[in-house]
């Protein structure tokens, strides 16, 4: 069996773009939400004094996590934004005195088993790097260790133009292959595997380099066929093995991490600095030049992209990562987050929407859709508004990576009413749960 | 500052449309209708001509009266009108003709609600109702123009008839130099047209060679001529570019064996037993009455793996 996906262009324009530190800006704004889970809680409030990796915001309940200054300076305002999502969240606005001093809080943890260096990760702040943000040390407190029978580092990077973990994988190979032995040290691993699409030569060349030279790390050459990097995708492709719905990978013996979060957590167990700064690919047609910068956390997208060389034109629409999944923002002042791995400015020509037509009934979402499901048939069960058929046609696996909008001859934005068809299940489920309560009782 | 747009992802999609996709068959028709006017004159265009005019402007019209979206440049009025053309005999009135490309955009596209909604192959329905309402000019087979004679029978209805003598050679079949619909006669031409779908992934194999295969593998149990049965009839215009219609054929793989598998059962079925000479047009529109219960049967399974 073979999962169905799309060709999409590459555009890693960056790939040979060693990233460059930016200049600290002005004025930086942590969000106190940049995970999944719960937001965390802000200890600052205004007029503080701040420095670089000092603790501003504390992880609230299990799945949620820590946030760190970016900069040393003055809180200027803790503030209610709205993220891209539409939701409220309070935000830290720092303002930098340029300094960059280090906090005193800032030492390399002590480690000594598995419960501390569960809890070292924690408190670094570490999210899931490559997009999702899902906080690491959740998903690496697993009750029964003698489960998970391998790590698969998720170093696929299939969206287009985003070349952050590429660079990892040249540039902080040694840190990678740290954080496997890290891995092996504390949760007993024994073997681990890397995703890489065959796109990327170098970085494959230097992971392989390095894993004959360790034992255990396979690296698994994988083909350009996005979406390579879906954590479900993922598993199959390397481990052959299928993670049910509703299921973690754990449920199947694995464990999934992307490839600049092993290498970060390697880092930190070195020196101690939390997650301050993110590698960023700056990308797309209205950017003059195409680069990898490191900047702050909270750094504005409009700070971003004039350090990064300015842009070509105005843009028409900018996205939080890559095209085939990333997030349009509503505005420029938007910052840059813990799990942003690249900003993309379209001009208005790359930007421009295309035209939907009738559906002709070609098949070709379902036909690339890595999980079989039948965008068609959701749309219909959605319009007919049929909680019962939604349930069956499955809309719950969709991780809207895309590829049927992507394919869809007629434009149709069939993401978006996968998205919208799975808050209609969610929706149809409760009500059917509160039924059953109800009549329980 | 303009205001930044902001859409639901991926903010990118890949380059086929369904103009492109309509394009890309038109190109594949184009063989079978140079070799069209090269067998049957320049009355053939002609026939084209009217067809694609009427089923466009059909289509413009009643779009206009219905103030639905104008879905000419999709252009799939325009492959209608080739392939309705393509079944007709070259000598057919051109009123007739112009009735036809009515009855294939109207009555069976738009009523039922346009491009992609339609149960049922427009040309081939319209083909149908022409055969039923002018049979006798349906039925006027032209000779070739390179031959001597006026008119001729079809090979397939010579075969029928066992005139072994009026049975055209493979060669022959192949070049289509013979009797029959305008379109359909050149072998070669439209294989040429078929693999062009295939390579441009318009179409998948599985509809036209389980289609092709069964014919073939039928004709062999029942004793006839296989190659014969191939190249002569609207098989391969068929199997290639009628049985493989979108909105009207199954588009899972199963969906489209069991659905070319159908229509080659029913093909060899009035072929042999039927009173009709040929039944290609019969099995595709029988097939695509069944295509909502194959489409049902076939659908993808969801990968939900393991019970949690």
């Amino acid at each position: 069996m073979k999962l169905h996906g799309v060709r999409v262009p590459h555009k890693k324009n960056t790939a040979d773009s060693q990233p460059v530190k930016m200049a600290v800006p002005s004025t930086v704004s942590i969000p106190m939400s940049m995970h999944i889970g719960k937001p965390a809680k802000a200890i600052v409030k205004r007029g503080d004094t701040v420095k670089v990796g000092q603790l501003i915001g504390e992880a609230d309940g299990f799945v949620s996590s820590n946030i760190h200054s970016s900069v040393s300076g003055k809180v200027l305002k803790v503030d209610e934004m709205t993220a891209s999502n539409g939701s409220k969240v309070s935000c830290v606005v720092i303002e930098s005195d340029g300094k960059q001093e280090l906090s005193e809080e800032i030492a390399p943890p002590k480690i000594s088993d598995f419960e501390s260096f569960v809890a070292a990760v924690k408190y670094s702040g570490v999210v899931g790097l490559g997009g999702a943000g899902f906080p690491s040390f959740v998903k690496l407190s697993v009750k029964d260790l003698s489960k998970v029978e391998a790590v698969v580092i998720n170093a696929a990077e299939c969206e287009p133009y985003i070349t952050s973990d590429t660079r990892t994988m040249i540039d902080k190979s040694k840190y990678v292959f740290k954080g496997i032995e890290a891995l092996k040290k504390y949760m007993g691993v024994k073997r681990f595997v890397i995703g890489i699409e065959n796109n990327k030569r170098e970085a494959i060349h230097k992971m392989q380099e390095l894993s004959d030279q360790t034992e255990g790390v396979e690296v698994h050459i994988l083909p350009s066929v996005y979406p390579q990097g879906g954590e479900k995708v993922l598993v199959f492709n390397t481990m052959n093995r299928i993670i049910p719905k509703g299921g973690l990978p754990l449920d199947v013996g694995v464990i999934v991490i992307n490839v600049t979060t092993l290498s970060f957590i390697a880092e930190y167990l070195e020196n101690g600095i939390p997650l301050i700064e993110k590698c960023v690919t700056v990308d797309g047609s209205a950017v003059k030049e195409p680069k990898n910068v490191i900047v702050p956390i909270g750094t504005s997208i409009e700070d971003l992209l004039e350090g990064a060389g300015g842009l070509k034109t105005e843009p028409a629409k900018v996205l939080y990562g890559g095209p085939m999944m990333g997030i349009a923002v509503p505005s420029l002042k938007e910052p840059v987050l813990k799990n942003t791995n690249a900003i993309i400015a379209m001009d208005a020509k790359e930007a421009k929407l295309p035209k939907t037509t009738p559906c002709i009934g070609c098949g070709e979402c379902t036909n690339h859709c890595p999980f079989r499901l039948d965008p068609r048939e959701i749309a219909r069960a959605y319009r007919l508004n049929s909680g019962e058929d939604l349930q069956k046609l499955c809309v719950d696996l969709c991780m809207e990576c895309g590829c049927c909008s992507f394919v869809c001859p007629a434009n149709r934005p069939l993401v978006q009413t996968n998205k919208l068809a799975k808050i209609k299940l969610r929706e149809y489920l409760a009500a059917q749960k509160a039924g059953q309560e109800k009549e329980g009782k | 500052m303009n205001k930044l747009i902001s859409s639901v992802s991926p903010h990118i999609s890949g380059k086929r449309t369904t103009q492109t996709i309509m394009l890309d068959v038109i190109i594949a028709l184009l063989p079978a209708a140079i070799a069209s006017v090269i067998i049957f004159g320049l009355r053939s265009l002609l026939v084209i001509g009217v067809c694609i005019a009427v089923c466009v402007l059909s289509e413009f019209l009643f779009e206009k009266l219905c103030q639905r979206d104008n879905t000419v440049p999709d252009l799939s009025a325009v492959v209608t009108g080739l392939l309705l053309a393509f079944n007709l005999p070259v000598s057919i009135p051109l009123w007739q003709a112009a009735f036809g490309s009515i009855v294939a955009i109207i009555v069976v596209k738009q009523l039922f609600g346009g491009i992609g909604q339609n149960f049922a192959n427009p040309a081939i329905t319209a083909r149908i109702i022409m055969m039923t309402a002018f049979s006798g000019t349906m039925t006027a087979w032209t000779a070739p123009v390179t031959a001597d004679t006026v008119s001729s029978a079809t090979p397939l209805a010579a075969a029928a008839k066992g005139e072994i003598a009026s049975m055209p050679s493979y060669l022959t079949l192949l070049l289509g130099n013979h009797g029959g619909c305008l379109g359909e006669t050149c072998a070669l031409a439209l294989l040429l047209g078929g693999i062009y779908l295939l390579a441009k992934r318009i179409i998948s194999w599985h509809t036209p060679v389980a289609f092709i295969a069964t014919v073939a593998l039928m004709s062999l149990i029942c004793g006839k001529d296989v190659l014969y049965q191939l190249m002569a009839g609207g098989l391969l215009l068929g199997a290639f570019f009628m049985a493989t219609d979108y909105a009207t054929t199954p588009s899972t793989k199963w969906g489209k064996i069991i659905f070319g598998i159908g229509c080659g059962l029913i093909t060899v079925l009035i072929r042999f037993w039927g009173n009709l000479p040929e039944g290609v047009s019969f099995s595709i529109l029988l097939m695509n009455l069944l295509t909502p219960y194959i489409a049902k049967m076939t659908r993808n399974k969801p990968l939900v793996g393991g019970a949690k």
